[in-house]
């Protein structure tokens, strides 16, 4: 029954394709004689970015009054949390900070610490980093104990859990910029934006880790608190939440992690006086050597944050029978107490030691500056060369089509009948080997990419483009697929956004064709040569948990502001994925299978391609997810650095508090991002069952 | 004699799947017509994993519902706790019609009343050895001492003493499942659930373990259904077998009378193992002798 159901889909998507092709072709000859084919004509769309600020106009004074109260509380806590930080004197502080990092990690961790906060003192940044932290500190909590509360109610209500699901993949997608105007409309302005965007922002790893942890709890466990008799709530509070709460620190992780990186983005608003602003304000005015220095604040706080959190999360809980004696059995209590008692009291009394004294900041802001310039100034002329062939040979052709790219100007040379008779054939050779060695992906997949190349994702007529990307989705993830991908692209037809979304999908398109090769590439030669795989790991660590904004600081100092440097700073950033997924997915091959490869007489590059590679399959999909959602989470962060598209729309939208069209171009990423999970997903899914797994 | 009946399990259905399919069950379950019930549920995509399950348990008696996996004996074990909802059919506990309790009250007899011991264990990861075996105790509310005591009272019963304060991570198979064992009689109930528990274990942990079993169960006296996809397992402990096969009993009986007089070819071959095993033993006990 169901095996007949598929052939019957199989059979209409053959149709299908053949109809898309038809469209697409009829499209492309008309293009240039029907108008309305080449762009969406703007009198079929209808704003609703007006409508939106309208009803933000209308909303704002009706709920200015309860979300007031919200304000003033958060504003309260955050207060009272900065305060304690920035009147905790300095040397306590670095002392407890030591303290949890010992207890959590040991002595490396420990030194490591020393370390950071040294640099985070000498630098003077000890009080803008306290301000940061301050506003993790109460963001952390409250997205915890709400996400705790949210994933409990979806855990035990089917119906409410797939609200949420959605709900999730919005918050998490939305980009930041995008809801900060709203947010400052309805809480007014402060660092209390900044509190509310985070928590926003991180509050759904929270929900998802928890539902996720309560949901894995073995059957069994479950069964066996209600036979010893437990109530609905013993039974949670004693038995599930304790039995998932390995998952849920992950998730705790996790959002600490989002927190923070969004207090930092949040800093563009201002208003607080914390590293982000820092960074920003630095990069603003082009002073690349303190920004450099800020930056690197940043990262080390980061991965501080991290490391202690995950450590924590990792650790399970000590067995007593192991234990020291009598009063050692708390020794980080105890030093914890020393400190409290030995140091506060004398550090109240002498400035030196209750605020970091001015003079005691080592600035060392000429020299970096000094050494910066030195080394761009060497090397300018290699990356101008450079920059400029990836925008005239890469990023323009795929943008406005090599139909347009190719010029005596840019490229030396005319686009002459001939070249593009040969550019043709070279296509069609390529599917029509890809064809022949029997993969019809493949030939699909370079038959696409020769007509992207060739008219640009701006000169393609959008019907083509709604056609085959509809296709496309109903291919890989059925009906359910396809109408989201056909509604996103409606969406965005319809609020006029067509051509910054072109823009955006040349930019993004052009990060994930260099990004995800040369990760796939990485993660299997870590696969396959251990010492590469342990070196690579701490980088991948530490780039995963660096803040976005921290990654603009040296290509922007290298390239200067402009699309180039948008393109390296979303490949940079969407990168780590790629390698991470490929070498999973090769490393977590089954042994049977490598060894029977093996014992056929398999070379090692056999094992890789015949047996290792194809079952990788499905993880390696997952890797190109991941990176397309990046790719995309970073577009806006990049249209600091100049760029057109939606993420510009999103910019300037910031810029004019034009809460309607933030909202709806950042929706737009949002829903495109959705939309490419949902296609990936689900061919992730249908190779692996393919492979019967 | 019907007054030492302990648990009684009347026609009882478990059908898993779509509403119509539950429909089926419920409707035709009255018919007697067994198969032709499983055929419509299947139909409708559903799957009937007890059909018209029945059989009596009597006081103190060491009762095995026996079959492969899949054969719906786990299913039906889980309906009489009621921890999955029979679709259709009558449980009398003590003669009273326990399916027909109301949340309350099946907590109150979960508590004082039933005990169970599972495949893997069950045990609470985050708990220690006494706080687990405690557990049962801590639901009912008994306050700290009183409770680690009962608790380090079963622990000296199944041989654990020592041992309270590991976490289950650290012991091994056999000594988690005492913990099981002791935690399932912990609250003293009267009916002990076991389903698969010495399943896991190694084969001559698992022999150790069924004479401790044994032993336990001549002091206790216990009404116990014991779930088992081995048969030498069955016969070795059993008073009474019942074999199923796709979510139907096939035979009840005593174990010699099941080696003796299959009731059917599938029973048959499906004891052949032990009948043989049987006979060898019997063949070297007369050498012995």
């Amino acid at each position: 029954m169901r095996a007949s159901t598929g052939d019957w889909r199989g059979l209409r998507s053959g149709a299908f394709w053949v109809i898309c092709v038809a469209i697409c072709v009829i499209c492309f000859r008309q293009a240039n004689t029907s108008e309305w084919i080449g762009s969406f004509p703007k009198e079929w769309t209808f704003g609703i970015a007006d409508q939106v600020n309208t009803a933000m106009n209308w909303l704002v004074p009706k709920l200015s009054g309860p979300l007031h109260v919200v304000s003033t509380i958060l504003g309260f806590l955050l207060n009272v949390t900065r305060g304690v930080l920035a009147w905790t004197p300095w040397p306590v502080a670095f002392c407890l900070f030591v303290i949890v990092a010992h207890r959590a990690g040991g002595l490396p961790l420990a030194v490591f610490t020393v370390v950071s906060l040294a640099y985070v003192a000498v630098t003077g940044y000890w009080e803008r980093s306290m301000n940061t932290l301050a506003l993790v500190g109460v963001a952390v909590p409250l997205s915890v104990v709400l996400g705790v509360q949210a994933g409990i109610l979806c855990y035990r209500y089917k119906w409410l859990n797939s609200v949420m699901q959605p709900l999730l993949d919005v918050m998490q997608t939305l980009p930041a910029f995008a809801y900060l105007i709203p947010i400052l409309l309805l809480f007014g302005f402060g660092p209390v934006v900044g509190l509310i965007a985070s928590m926003i922002f991180s509050i759904p790893p929270m929900v998802r880790n928890t539902i996720l942890g309560l949901q894995r709890v073995p059957p069994e466990i479950s069964e066996a608190g209600l036979i010893c008799g437990c109530n609905r709530r013993q039974l949670l509070w004693w038995v599930q939440i304790p039995a998932a709460l390995p998952q849920m620190k992950i998730g705790m992780n996790q959002t600490t992690m989002a927190a923070l990186s969004m207090v930092i983005i949040a800093a563009i608003i201002g208003g607080s006086d914390d590293v982000g602003w820092a960074v920003l304000n630095t990069m603003r005015k082009a002073q690349f050597g303190p920004s450099l220095i800020a930056g690197l604040v940043i990262a080390l706080m980061a991965m501080l944050i991290d490391r202690i959190s995950l450590n924590f999360a990792k650790t399970e809980t000590a067995a007593p029978a192991d234990a020291r004696p009598g009063r050692w059995r708390h020794p980080h209590g105890l030093a914890a107490l020393a400190v409290i008692v030995i140091i506060l009291p004398p550090s109240l009394f002498i400035e030196q030691l209750h605020y970091y004294p001015r003079e005691w900041v080592w600035d060392f802001t000429g020299q970096i500056t000094t050494a910066l310039d030195t080394f761009i100034a060497s090397t300018s002329g290699a990356l101008e060369s450079l920059k400029r062939a990836g925008l005239f040979f890469f990023l323009l052709p795929l943008r406005i089509g090599l139909d347009q790219a190719v010029s005596p100007y840019s490229w030396g040379i005319e686009f002459t009948p001939a070249l593009r008779i040969a550019y043709a054939g070279l296509i069609a050779a390529g599917s029509a080997l890809a064809l022949g060695s029997g993969s019809r992906t493949g030939a699909i997949f370079i038959a696409i990419w020769g007509v992207l190349f060739y008219y640009g994702t701006i000169g393609i007529p959008w019907p083509v483009f709604v056609c085959t990307i509809a296709m496309l989705a109903y291919a890989a993830g059925g009906a359910g697929t396809a109408a989201l991908a056909l509604a996103t692209m409606i969406f965005i037809l319809l609020n006029g956004l067509w051509e910054p979304a072109m823009f955006s999908a040349a930019l993004c398109g052009a990060a994930i064709l260099l990004a995800f090769p040369l990760g796939m590439a990485i993660g299997t030669v870590a696969a396959e040569v251990e010492w590469v795989s342990k070196a690579i790991r701490p980088v991948n660590d530490t780039l995963q948990t660096m803040p976005q904004f921290v990654y603009l600081i040296p290509f922007l100092m290298l390239f200067q502001v402009g699309e180039f440097t948008a393109l390296i700073v979303v490949i940079a950033y969407a990168l780590v994925p790629a390698i991470r997924y490929t070498e999973h997915g090769l490393r977590s091959v089954p042994v049977a299978s490598v060894e029977a490869g093996r014992a056929a007489g398999c070379t090692e590059g056999q094992l890789l391609w015949w047996v290792k590679m194809p079952q990788a399959v499905p993880e390696i999909m997952l890797g190109l997810n991941q990176t397309v959602i990046c790719a995309l989470s970073m577009l806006v962060i990049a249209a600091l650095v100049g760029t057109r598209g939606l993420g510009q729309q999103v910019y300037v939208a910031l810029g004019k508090a034009d809460s309607g069209l933030g909202l709806i171009a950042g929706l737009s990423i949002a829903l495109v991002a959705i939309t490419t999970d949902r296609i990936l997903q689900g061919m992730s899914r249908s190779s692996k069952q393919a492979l019967g797994l | 004699m019907n007054t030492s009946v302990k648990l009684s399990c009347r026609n009882l259905w478990k059908t898993y799947g779509p509403h119509d399919a539950l429909e089926a069950t419920r409707s035709g379950a009255g018919s007697g017509n067994t198969i032709a019930v499983m055929e419509r549920v299947r139909q409708l995509h559903g799957l009937a994993a007890c059909a018209n399950v029945s059989f009596d348990v009597m006081r103190g008696e060491i009762f095995i519902l026996m079959g492969l996996s899949g054969s719906g004996k786990s299913t039906a074990l889980r309906c009489l706790s009621r921890l999955v909802e029979p679709t259709m059919g009558e449980i009398l506990i003590d003669g009273e019609d326990f399916t027909a309790k109301s949340p309350r009250e099946l907590i109150e007899f979960r508590r004082h009343k039933m005990g169970m011991v599972f495949q893997n264990f069950g045990l609470m990861p985050h708990l220690t050895v006494l706080e687990n075996i405690a557990f049962p105790l801590r639901v009912q509310g008994i306050e700290l001492t009183e409770r680690n005591e009962r608790a380090r009272d079963m622990m000296r019963l199944v041989e654990l003493d020592g041992r309270e304060n590991s976490y289950p991570r650290q012991l091994s198979g056999g000594q988690q499942q005492r913990v099981g064992i002791a935690r399932s009689l912990a609250g003293n109930p009267d009916i002990w659930f076991l389903d698969e528990p010495f399943s896991a274990l190694d084969p001559l942990i698992r022999r150790q373990m069924q004479n401790q079993f044994l032993h336990l169960q001549s002091s206790l006296h216990k009404t116990i259904i014991f779930v088992t996809h081995d048969i030498s397992e069955a016969v070795r402990l059993a008073d009474r077998i019942a074999i199923m096969k796709g979510g139907e009993i096939v035979q009840i009986g005593a174990p010699r009378e099941i080696l003796e007089n299959p009731a059917n070819e599938y029973v048959e071959e499906f004891t052949r193992d032990a009948r043989e095993g049987l006979m060898i033993r019997g063949a070297a006990g007369a050498d012995l002798k």
